[in-house]
């Protein structure tokens, strides 16, 4: 058993890069203006600011202006979704079945007032299901939002395409890219989408801050009303500490991102081929998926079971959707892919990152392999 | 030494206290786990240091920690009090009131719901800033729902009369919000007893990290809002999006540092701030600007008549303060809290709102009344205004050339 | 608002900043502005039996732009005839103390200035 804990839940959250932190700390110390006042601590929060909106556009290949802060993922997700419809007639729109909750939930309770919501299907491994896609454009939705890369599965989208046409169906495209944000390349330009929604604490940033990354030619309405901070899309003093270490984070992302990509792709498969040696079955297998993140089952092991046995010999991995505090059933991503209950509630969620080594990968490896013997034999008695 | 500027924006935002950043940055370091991941030990140390600052905001406020949902900050929760509880009480009623001195938090979102098909009031106030409870009597409406009015107001630091309206509004069945983000750690408040259903907070007016605040929502009786922001289900559904657990420990400490201090600090910060007010008051023509006796101890806002207002934040740029809101000071319209209280543009323009907090100190205090009689005389050597005045000119008599 | 290192110049040590008698000899004055738009200023004048602006003095109530133009104004019209005064045009004003667009109407009402204390002069006078 490792001296410390092995995290290998980077999908849930990521540890503060230390040169994240050491931007950050200034920020809730000695340089504590509010960006809104006029004086020299006020002007020094709002250049700060502005440098952060210039690293995190750099990121994705977008123009500073196009950048709009936020608390989060969620927040910024729901201010495109709400933000959009808001001005319109309700029709329909649709997203993927896959999505996070904070895409589903918001168009779901836009359901309630008009809006048709159209679950896009996807295949066994978790790619959008194409004849179902055209389908779903020939109802001409208004609104498509489909992730670029999956946060169980890690399955990624061809959004490029995706938002082609969707674009031809005469329709905003909103990708969510919490997950996929400094693990593969996003360009906002050549992506061709209306939004694009990312977060900090994915990689390796603070807690509390995200962005919503809007073309120049949408006009939205604000989720939350006031100050009219944010060009007025998102009212609420800046998180000024959140938001510069945000920037500092998506520069970094992105600078590590072809090197640790192949590093931890290389890992990964070293977990896919051994996991599957031991009889265990990797969702998504086969599809284009992201270099950190393997999903697996054992046949008659539930998945909390073998996350709690984990935690207690010292590796910490998701069971299900990390994400989600409410609802303990089997994921509906799995649901989604066509995977039985019994077989999802089996579900673990190996997700890597820049500490993880290989070293922790050959114990974990090797717990699993105890664990999994263990629990076989314990379920082949009770059985 | 002196170290410049003087920092008398304590109403903006306040310095992070040393005691809540060392409480934050073992979050920042090795305890980084997402509080919802429930499959191991890095998430549920999250978990239990995100309830145990629920349990402090909670007793700041004589709160129950399940009353208190976690939110960006308290223009996040003045939005989701207001558009929560008008849409979820809309096929009761669709009439609002708020009061014209409130925050932008408050009234661009009532003024969003005008937009959606609702009506709203706007009271206005007394030349002393507070509310009338005829006038807000007179206002209510048999399909009146919610009533929004701030407990200390965040330019001229007047405290309404919130356990009378919150009667009122409790004997009519209307659900009442109160924006106390520039209230806690400066008046007690004891939600046990206070008829308020819904109230905002914010850590950054009271020596906590920016980008979090909380809703207090009412539990019996129950208030009943709707979500803004939906997803994962967090906050018992109420505010979805993953709980930034280091901002939140430090919104518990700061409300934990509020809670022991304020005995000791409210007093001292009291006669601190009647000491600047005793040495302005040495200056010619200065107007106080909202009530003195219900007012938070840390405020004080003055007009300085026949001074323009951007030259005399140029005089004094060594003292941080605000013309006006923080967040409205972008752009060049004058206060509407003063214009609410009968003041012209001018006087509007020339006004400074001061506001004390805990680490001000009496040289700085000094200091910042040395600067201000220095500017305030200079642009009066410079004004024609002033010069017109001392010779006894009324100014309004005066034609003025078209411009 | 950050201002220009002129501007700064003239706010924090102002030229010829002050007030004439209204009695002196060939002292006129010009005030132009409204304390509503938020600025006011009083540019005097005192010209010389040659035609010739010998002195000048200004009063500004407004923003550190207004007090700067006016200040400036004050040097430039000094040793100049009504008429080469009154060559003063606002943009000259703006470019000398770089000021951004949200500030051009300071420089506007410098020249208005100069024109209203010229005026004063000939109407007192009696030319034209």
């Amino acid at each position: 058993m490792p001296a410390e804990p092995v995290y290998l839940d980077w999908n849930a959250t990521t540890p503060l890069h230390p040169a994240v932190r050491e931007a950050m700390l200034p920020w809730v110390g000695e340089y504590f203006g509010n960006a809104s006042s006029l004086h020299r601590l006020g002007r020094r929060a709002k250049t700060a600011i502005e440098e952060a909106r210039s690293r995190v556009a750099a990121a994705v290949g977008a123009h500073p202006a196009e950048v709009i802060f936020t608390s989060g993922g969620s927040e910024a997700n729901n201010l495109f979704i709400k933000g959009v419809t808001a001005p319109q007639k309700p029709g329909i729109f649709a997203a993927s079945a896959i999505e996070h909750p904070c895409v589903l939930e918001p168009m779901r309770q836009l359901a309630r007032q008009g809006w048709a919501l159209v679950e896009i299907s996807v295949d066994g491994a978790g790619v959008i299901n194409p004849s179902h896609w055209r389908e779903v454009m020939e109802k001409r939705p208004a609104l498509v939002s489909i992730m670029a890369a999956n946060n169980e599965t890690g399955t990624v989208q061809d959004i490029a395409n995706l938002a082609s046409g969707a674009r031809s169906a005469g329709a905003w495209f909103h990708c969510d890219a919490v997950q996929a944000f400094g693990k593969i390349p996003l360009n906002f330009r050549s992506l061709g989408v209306s939004a694009l929604t990312l977060s900090a604490h994915k990689i390796g940033g603070p807690l509390g801050a995200g962005a919503l990354v809007l073309d120049k030619r949408m006009e939205l309405s604000a989720l939350i009303a006031g100050g009219g901070q944010e060009r007025g899309l998102r009212s609420g003093t800046e998180n000024v500490a959140a938001i510069v270490g945000f920037g500092v984070a998506a520069e970094l992302a992105v600078a590590r991102m072809a090197e640790e990509g192949a590093r931890l792709l290389a890992l990964r498969e070293t977990i896919e081929t051994r996991l599957t040696a031991m009889g265990a079955t990797v969702f998504g297998y086969g599809a284009c998926r992201l270099p950190n993140t393997a999903y697996f089952a054992f046949d008659g092991i539930d998945g909390d079971t073998l996350a709690g046995q984990l935690d207690y010999a010292g590796f910490a991995c998701g069971s299900g959707s990390a994400c989600s505090s409410t609802h303990a059933g089997p994921s509906h991503v799995l649901r989604a892919m066509g995977v039985s209950p019994e077989w999802a509630r089996g579900a673990l969620r190996v997700s890597m990152g820049l500490r993880t080594t290989e070293d922790d990968i050959k114990a974990f490896l090797a717990a699993v392999g105890n664990i999994s013997s263990k629990l076989k034999n314990l379920s082949a008695i009770s059985a | 030494m002196l170290k410049l500027p003087i920092y008398l924006d304590y109403s903006a935002t306040t310095p992070v206290d040393p005691a809540v950043a060392q409480a934050m940055i073992p979050w920042l370091t090795e305890h980084f786990g997402n509080p919802a991941s429930r499959s191991h030990a890095f998430g549920w140390e999250a978990e239990a240091a995100v309830e145990k600052a629920r349990e402090q905001v909670a007793a700041l406020v004589g709160a129950d920690p399940r009353e208190i949902i976690w939110t960006s900050g308290a223009t996040e929760s003045d939005n989701l009090a207001i558009k929560g509880a008008a849409h979820f009480h809309q096929e009761k009623g669709r009439h609002l009131i708020t009061v014209k001195t409130e925050h932008k938090a408050v009234l661009d979102t009532v003024r969003e719901l005008e937009r959606e098909g609702f009506e709203a009031t706007y009271l206005d106030v007394q030349k002393n800033g507070l509310i009338n409870l005829d006038v807000f009597r007179a206002a209510l409406r048999p399909d009146t729902t919610v009533v929004s009015v701030m407990l200390a107001n965040n330019e001229i630091g007047v405290i309404q009369p919130i356990e009378e309206i919150g009667a009122i509004c409790r004997e009519k069945g209307i659900v009442f919000h109160v924006d106390a983000a520039q209230a806690t750690g400066k008046v007690d408040i004891n939600l046990a007893k206070l008829p308020v259903d819904l109230m905002s907070f914010s850590a950054h007016k009271t020596y906590g990290p920016k980008g979090i605040g909380a809703l207090y929502v009412r539990r019996k009786p129950r208030a009943r809002i709707e979500a803004q922001i939906h997803g994962g289900g967090h906050e018992r559904g109420l505010r979805s999006g993953t709980l930034p657990t280091h901002q939140i420990v430090g919104m518990g400490e700061a409300f934990r540092l509020a809670r022991e201090t304020m005995a000791d600090e409210l007093p001292r910060i009291r006669a601190l701030r009647d000491h600047l007010l005793a040495g302005i008051s040495s200056i010619d023509a200065i107007t106080v600007n909202g009530d003195m006796a219900h007012r938070i101890p840390h405020n004080l806002n003055v007009s300085f008549a026949y001074v323009e207002g951007e030259s005399l934040m140029m005089a004094i740029k060594d003292i941080a303060v605000s013309s006006g809101s923080a967040c409205t000071s972008a752009s060049l319209e004058p206060s509407y809290v003063l214009r609410a209280l009968g003041l012209d543009d001018e006087l509007a323009h020339s006004s400074i709102r001061f506001t004390l907090g805990r680490f001000t100190t009496l040289d700085e205090v000094n200091h910042a009344v040395d600067v201000l009689r220095r500017g305030v005389g200079k642009l009066r050597d410079l004004s024609p205004l002033w010069e017109m005045a001392q010779a006894g000119i009324d100014l309004n008599t005066v034609q003025w050339a078209a411009h | 608002m950050t201002y220009s290192n002129k501007v700064l110049d003239h706010y924090e040590n102002p030229r010829n900043a002050g007030s004439f008698s209204q009695d002196e000899e060939g002292v006129a004055t010009g005030m132009v502005g409204a304390p509503a738009c938020g600025d006011v200023m009083k540019l005097q004048i005192k010209v010389g039996k040659n035609g010739v602006i010998e002195d000048a003095r200004f009063k500004t109530y407004g923003c550190g732009s207004a007090i700067a133009s006016s200040s400036l104004v004050t040097e430039w019209v000094k040793g100049k005839t009504l008429d080469e005064a009154l060559t003063i045009k606002n943009a000259q004003i703006a470019e000398e103390l770089a000021l951004p667009p949200v500030k051009i109407h300071c420089s506007v009402l410098a020249e208005d200035a100069i024109r209203a204390a010229v005026d004063d002069y000939r109407k007192k006078h009696g030319e034209k």
